[in-house]
């Protein structure tokens, strides 16, 4: 898989990561999209509904890779089987560690393994998920305009 | 926690907030100059709800195209457009 050049030295630059992880991103979402439209014929909407919002996030998972912790944490929700919810309840509150940091209790519950980051950690972990959750978003929206065109 | 420790995170955390504000919608659309730490975790939050509910609605409207449509010949298409962006 052939990754983008820059003429900036890519290894700082997070969009590195990224260009390899779109490829990936698509072929998995693609293939389970794939999956479950032969798979669900006679299923509700709502039924291939959900199973195509698992998708979403395990291709965002899985082309993440376990390089992070928002992505373990999503990956091992997804092996449980375990419902996928947003936010999350807080079963163990991390103390904040500066008073400006409130605002980082309720992101943590929105960011998967949230809960377990210290408040550094919790800004590069967002940031990180911020960028694949646009990337996942853009590529159900290129999907979409393909289907319906 | 001595004092040159946190003089270092604190340091740490405003260049980490400073990289989320150039995430935000908001910023990339009106350039912002540097907000409030509370502030840029506030918006952070709804842009992430904000990206959570499309990923719903998107699943929601890819459900009902796929009862009638085929997203097997459709994919050569995805996947050439996706290269292009």
């Amino acid at each position: 898989m052939e990754s983008k050049s820059s003429t900036t030295g890519n290894r700082d630059n997070p969009n590195r990561n990224l260009h390899g992880s779109k490829t990936m991103m698509a072929s998995h979402f693609l293939r389970a999209l794939f999956r479950i439209q032969q798979t669900s014929t006679s299923s509700s909407s709502a039924g291939r509904s959900r199973r195509i919002r698992r998708a979403a996030y395990a291709s965002m998972a899985y082309s993440a890779g376990t390089r992070r912790a928002w992505s373990r944490a999503l990956l091992r929700k997804l092996r449980s089987r375990a419902r996928l919810r947003f936010p999350r309840r807080l079963s163990r509150a991390a103390t904040p560690q500066r008073r400006d940091m409130d605002q980082a209790q309720v992101l943590r519950k929105l960011v998967p393994g949230g809960p377990s980051m210290d408040d550094c950690k919790l800004l590069e972990e967002t940031a990180d998920y911020i960028r694949f959750l646009t990337t996942q978003v853009r590529l159900m929206q290129t999907v979409m305009d393909s289907i319906s065109s | 926690m001595s004092s040159r420790r946190s003089r270092i995170s604190e340091e740490e955390i405003t260049e980490l907030i400073s990289k989320l504000q150039s995430l935000l919608p908001e910023t990339r659309r009106r350039g912002a100059s540097r907000a409030s730490a509370a502030k840029v975790l506030k918006e952070t939050c709804n842009y992430i709800k904000s990206l959570h509910r499309e990923v719903d609605d998107l699943s929601d409207r890819l459900s009902e195209l796929m009862a009638t449509m085929d997203v097997d010949s459709a994919q050569a298409e995805i996947v050439r457009s996706l290269f292009r962006s």
